[in-house]
């Protein structure tokens, strides 16, 4: 477990800045103490530092996960963002689209989102921009990129992808294993 | 070439021959005819006019001695009322009774029928009467016969129970090579446990209490398929009116429940929404304030968007209790010593409301990814989980305010859900389980800070991996039971067989499947007083011998001196003497456990507490195991 290199801090970052913008500041400037972001086998995990102050003395082999996992390093060092990290990213998210009823099944089966499953989108979402997902309910789902930016959404046919899936919660039944470890 | 059909194989269609219905039967139709005068008249109107016959002719007598078997007035009255209303069916009447049969049937077939058909003493007097009489004097009758049939059982089983008797050795041998009959077994179980109720009056002369036993625990071993080992054990744990409730509540399961994840909803909020998605529930009682019970549902419960976005879990109803025991504060420091698969590692986290720290550990690193998933989608946040043995977590880290130990056991609570528990487990099994939770037991109390509080959980009733483990705690450490907290469940044993344990295990509390429909599971909460090791009585023990050798036995028990000094020494001593001593205990019980499990433990306690009478001990000493006369 160590402390993200400047590299690492860059690359981990820029991704969160694409889903909650410059809220990403309020993740560690937080009235409630002081957390940080340790990297513990290529994971990011998000944590409070009077926790770590006494998760030190675990050794590498024998941890398994600390405080919350906001995805990891692959190997040719990009970040991806992993569905536990949606704790935290729907309170800040800027964007957001809303999912009809009978397209919540699909989505949380890991695919895209049609036109058709679209139930709201985000006033002036850009294409690529990352977005969060929600059902009607404003339950968070997962989140992924908009293939198409609002105003294009609304001439859309009903069978085009408006949504790339990036990561869903039918993930911790489908990849439990994958999630962490 | 195409491919070649296979016309010579064709299957029928339509319905066979022999699912032709049979058309029902024609009457020829001067017997239909027949049939009519004898339903146009009323019976009132019969019996009025026999009454006016009667009057008039004063005949009445003339007919009785021709009936069949009937001696009453009424039904002669009413035969000799035909006999003058209607002059052709009086004397068919007469022809028939007096007579012959023969005669009559070449007449009137139906009559003929009649007369066959029922028995003698209905046989005429059918004709005048309505088809719902016929039936309910048919009724009357089919019902006084069972009666008389119930009331011959009646005694004949009175006479069973006054006189069962035990099937002999051969006659068990013979059943042995076929087949179990079920019905048999049962009705046969329950005549031995009737006679067990009330032996002294209900026994065969001859035969003693244990024959019985064994009879009744061989039938259940087969009825309900468990090996011998563990069907003793529950035969030991349980009164017998209970072994079978119990039994029989291990054959279904328990129903499906869910705790509300507190972190992210309230329980009106999820129950209304999975009431939306078609699913019947209730809350699970007064007692939890975040369970609810699954009847049925349209949706698999384990994968809808609620459940994925973490709002709730599906958990045991007995898995609420040792965390409600456990009571964890907000801002505590706590220490979940066998998470996986991390249902109550979030009830505590949802109980601290995030706050403090949360140490989930699971020696199993494969479970232990359960944990973390359930942990992140249930928005746990201040949870630490790691892989260690339980064993070494107290040289790792101590000081913890609360520690959950939910030991791993036998699994004898939870038989409805896993069955192979009920043949796989035998006396070895359960000692080594007693044995590792013993010493996970020790781990646990040793993690906690002084004043901390150690809630000790398994899902098995067996008082071998319960109470006695509790009564070691109390032996080996400085702790104290106290209250669980929780308002329901059995008390646990005080003593069992020949045992004593410690009269405050007794705050423990065991829940069983058959009285709260939950699995079964025991609870119990332990404070911490102090981190010095007691002095223990099997210390002593082990102590006393080596001092007669050298001679020194001419202290002075009561004095508070020469105890002082003997706690000292015991100290010092301490290593060395568990050095020497620890693994010829084990090995002795080990050998003697693969023998008989109670028999040979009790032999040990009454050693023990035979040494233990000799001695008086302070406060801390006290010895938890007695001998009980």
């Amino acid at each position: 477990m160590r402390p993200l290199t400047d590299e690492e801090t860059k690359i981990f970052f820029e991704k969160l800045t694409k889903y909650i913008g410059e809220n990403v500041r309020l993740l560690i400037d937080r009235p409630d103490g002081a957390y940080c972001f340790r990297l513990h086998r290529d994971r990011v995990f998000y944590v409070s530092e009077k926790l770590l102050k006494h998760a030190v003395s675990i050794d590498r082999d024998h941890l398994v996960s600390i405080g919350t996992c906001f995805g990891k390093f692959t190997k040719t060092r990009k970040f991806r963002l992993h569905i536990t990290a949606l704790d935290y990213l729907a309170p800040y998210a800027q964007y957001k689209i809303w999912l009809k009823p009978t397209a919540e099944q699909q989505f949380v089966y890991g695919n895209h989102i049609m036109k058709s499953g679209l139930g709201r989108i985000s006033e002036s979402t850009a294409k690529y921009q990352g977005v969060v997902v929600y059902n009607m309910a404003d339950i968070p789902l997962g989140f992924g990129v908009a293939a198409k930016a609002t105003s294009e959404c609304r001439h859309a046919e009903p069978m085009a992808i408006v949504c790339f899936h990036q990561a869903d919660v039918g993930e911790y039944i489908r990849a439990e294993d994958t999630l962490v470890g | 070439m195409g491919r070649k059909g296979n016309f010579v194989e064709k299957t029928p269609s339509g319905p066979g021959r022999k699912a032709k219905k049979q058309k029902p039967p024609t009457l020829p139709d001067h017997l239909k005819e027949a049939k009519q005068p004898k339903e146009t008249l009323g019976r009132r109107s019969q019996k009025r006019a026999a009454k006016r016959s009667a009057v008039k002719a004063g005949t009445a007598t003339r007919k009785k001695p021709v009936k069949n078997n009937k001696t009453i007035s009424d039904e002669s009255l009413d035969s000799e009322g035909m006999s003058d209303d209607d002059g052709e069916r009086k004397k068919l009447f007469d022809d028939g009774d007096s007579d012959s049969m023969g005669e009559q049937s070449e007449d009137d077939e139906p009559l003929d029928d009649n007369f066959k058909g029922s028995s003698g003493d209905s046989s005429d007097d059918d004709e005048e009467e309505l088809p719902i009489e016929k039936k309910s004097k048919q009724l009357k009758l089919k019902k006084q016969q069972e009666d008389e049939l119930g009331e011959k059982e009646l005694q004949m089983n009175i006479q069973q129970s006054e006189k069962y008797t035990l099937p002999s050795g051969e006659e068990i041998e013979k059943e042995l090579l076929l087949p179990p009959d079920l019905t048999i077994l049962k009705s046969r179980i329950k005549e031995v446990v009737g006679v067990l109720s009330d032996f002294t009056i209900k026994r065969e002369e001859g035969r003693d209490r244990v024959e019985y036993l064994d009879q009744l625990r061989r039938d259940l071993c087969t009825y309900y398929s468990y090996n011998d080992f563990l069907m003793g054990a529950f035969m030991e744990t349980f009164p017998l009116g209970e072994l079978i409730d119990f039994l029989e509540a291990n054959e279904t399961p328990r129903p499906m429940t869910i705790r509300t994840n507190t972190l992210k909803t309230r329980r009106r909020d999820l129950a209304q929404a999975l009431i939306n998605r078609g699913v019947n529930l209730d809350p699970i009682g007064k007692w939890s304030k975040v369970g609810l019970v699954i009847y049925n549902s349209q949706v698999p419960i384990g994968a809808t968007p609620e459940y994925l976005a973490g709002h709730y879990i599906l958990q045991g109803a007995s898995s609420f209790l040792p965390v409600m025991a456990l009571a964890p504060q907000e801002g505590d420091k706590v220490l979940d010593m066998s998470a996986a698969p991390g249902g109550k590692t979030s009830h505590i986290a949802a109980l601290m409301k995030n706050t403090g720290m949360l140490f989930a550990n699971d020696a199993n690193p494969d479970r232990a990814k359960a944990v973390v998933g359930n942990l992140h989608r249930l928005g746990v946040t201040n949870a630490v989980v790691m892989t260690y043995d339980g064993k070494v977590l107290p040289k790792m880290s101590r000081g913890y305010n609360r520690v959950l130990l939910d030991a791993p056991c036998s699994g004898t609570g939870v038989i409805s859900k896993d069955p192979s528990a009920k043949t796989s487990k035998d006396s070895k099994d359960i000692s080594r389980c007693s044995h590792l939770q013993k010493e996970l037991i020790l781990a646990a109390i040793d993690c906690a800070d002084e004043g901390g509080y150690i809630v000790y959980s398994t899902c098995s009733v067996l008082v071998q991996e319960n109470e006695w483990v509790v009564d070691y705690a109390l032996k080996k450490r400085h702790v104290k039971v106290v209250d669980t907290g929780l308002e329901f469940g059995r008390d646990a044993f005080p003593r069992f067989q020949k045992l004593v344990f410690h009269p405050s295990v007794k705050l423990c509390k065991r829940f069983y499947p058959h009285t709260h429909n939950m699995d079964g599971f025991f609870v119990a909460k332990l404070k911490k007083i102090s981190n010095n090791i007691p002095t223990t009585a099997e210390q002593i023990e082990e102590e006393e011998p080596a001092e007669e050798k050298n001679g020194n036995d001419s202290d002075d028990d009561t004095s508070a001196k020469s105890r002082r000094m003997k706690r000292k020494k015991g100290n010092k001593a301490n290593d060395s003497n568990n050095k020497n001593s620890n693994p010829k205990d084990k090995k002795g019980s080990d050998s003697k456990d693969v023998k008989a499990n109670g028999v040979a433990k009790t032999g040990i306690v009454k050693k023990k507490a035979g040494n233990l009478k000799k001695k008086v001990f302070g406060k801390k000493m006290t010895g938890p195991f007695k001998q009980r006369k």
